[in-house]
């Protein structure tokens, strides 16, 4: 059985509340939060990247592990915020988690889905026995151009994952994909901030592609939502999970471990990853999990787990998903967070 | 930034790597060559736990030109739980928290940028132990 050995999760401490980004472009920061339903989001430092914080999220995921970094051999990144347009993020991560040189290594873009997708390659090279440990890795510093509602939410984090075949803390009893071109999202080439198609990205591309997953893995292994313990959904805003969520038959409850998006924003290919992360944490043995995530463009990826015994034995070994969320924080006013973010322009 | 030296430190700079004397056990980070207490030229490789105790720091308002838009910001020397005593950027805190005394572990960060189109720098910084 293929599955998840060891998994960490890393949010940098910077916040910025909606009120401070609306009282900049003069919107109305309650309607923002409602329509949203967020109230603030992470930030990266300037100091952290896609890079750094793959690693320490890649870090705690070895120590729950209980292995090495030279025991990996494969190490996948998936993000659409890589700090090089040509030069591996995993070949920085990959020698600074110890796994070099005996090692597999690429990084992965779908949009948000990213993240998901370096998870599923990674289970795949077990699978095949080409490795014993892989490591995939979801991670963003996402970007939202000034102004534009992605300000609102484009946030940062990451979350890592290793997989392998003993010592499972979740057995991964099935993975599906469904995947359409849908133009609802995208960036090109040179250009600093991406764009959307607005209310498109909504209905014919997240919920579209959720339903379609969720129902489709759900169909696959003849589950229904009652007989999962927890549900995860990509997050873009608070709204979208929870509506898919709920419509899928899904209660508030079976969502809430992972719906984090209120308080930490959307972290794009790192959203449902860390969402994971942070339902893992409180999970019991024999738990099942779904996993839904959405990547732009479009598709989703979806996984069955089911939580073991050894869930009890690793879970405390390194600080919870919430503790980086709600316990180290420090928010920023908007020129700070615009200096952070290398959205102002200097002479050389 | 020279690709070629950046790339000389990675050990180090990414994973903590020194360099353990096999003759008397002296522990020198970075690695060294010969031994500085008994001449000896053989170290087998010691990695540090990174995290340690700060001895002493400093604030830079003028920083050289890559870390010019980081100032004002502190440099710190820690002394590890492994004996040694390493120098780098304090990071995460405010300046006026950083106390001598305090603990603090090793964080992966990026150091420096070469310009709009160089390599990126990664190495160590210190972050308070919370």
């Amino acid at each position: 059985m293929i599955g998840i050995t060891g998994y960490g999760a890393y949010i940098p401490r910077y916040r910025i509340k909606v009120e401070e980004i609306a009282k900049v472009w003069g919107t109305d920061a309650p309607s923002y939060k409602r329509g949203l339903q967020l109230w603030e989001k992470s930030v990266p430092g300037p100091d952290q990247d896609t890079i750094t914080m793959s690693v320490e999220a890649g870090k705690n995921a070895l120590i729950r592990a209980g292995i090495s970094g030279e025991k990996l051999g494969a190490v996948y990144i998936g993000s659409e915020s890589h700090p090089y347009a040509v030069k591996p993020s995993g070949t920085v991560v990959g020698e600074a988690l110890g796994a070099t040189p005996d090692c597999r290594c690429a990084d992965f873009e779908f949009a948000c889905k990213a993240g998901t997708e370096a998870i599923t390659c990674a289970m795949a090279q077990v699978a095949a026995g080409n490795v014993k440990y892989a490591l995939g890795v979801g991670a963003d510093t996402s970007q939202g151009a000034p102004g534009d509602a992605l300000e609102y939410s484009a946030s940062a984090g990451a979350a890592a994952f290793v997989v392998g075949q003993d010592n499972l803390i979740a057995e991964c009893e099935l993975t599906y994909t469904y995947m359409t071109d849908t133009p609802d999202f995208w960036r090109r080439e040179h250009e600093f901030y991406p764009q959307h198609g607005s209310r498109f990205t909504g209905e014919p591309a997240y919920f579209k592609h959720t339903f379609g997953c969720a129902k489709g893995i759900m169909e696959k292994a003849g589950m229904k939502p009652e007989d999962f313990a927890y549900a995860i959904f990509h997050q873009p805003n608070g709204k979208f999970p929870m509506r898919a969520g709920l419509k899928l038959g899904f209660t508030k409850e079976q969502i809430e471990p992972g719906w984090l998006t209120p308080r930490l924003g959307n972290t794009y290919s790192g959203a449902s990853p860390i969402g994971l992360t942070s339902t893992l944490d409180i999970a019991k043995p024999g738990d099942k999990i779904l996993v839904v995530s959405y990547g732009s463009g479009a598709g989703s990826d979806g996984f069955i787990f089911k939580v073991t015994d050894r869930i009890n034995e690793v879970r405390n070994m390194v600080k919870h998903t919430v503790w980086y969320l709600d316990e180290n924080k420090v928010y920023l006013d908007y020129g700070t967070y615009a200096k952070f973010r290398g959205k102002i322009r200097k002479n050389d | 930034m020279f690709p070629s030296r950046y790339w000389r430190e990675i050990p180090h700079r990414y994973r903590l790597e020194a360099g353990k004397c096999t003759g008397c056990g002296f522990v020198a980070f970075p690695r060294r060559l010969v031994c500085p207490q008994c001449g000896q030229r053989e170290f087998e490789t010691f990695k540090l736990k990174g995290e340690g105790e700060l001895l002493t720091y400093t604030v830079i308002h003028v920083g050289p030109s890559a870390f010019v838009d980081d100032t004002p910001y502190a440099l710190g020397i820690v002394k590890m739980d492994d004996g040694v005593n390493i120098t780098a950027q304090i990071s995460d805190i405010g300046l006026d928290n950083i106390e001598v005394g305090g603990r603090y572990k090793i964080e992966f960060r990026k150091i420096q940028s070469d310009g709009h189109s160089g390599i990126h720098a990664y190495g160590y910084k210190f972050i308070p132990i919370r």
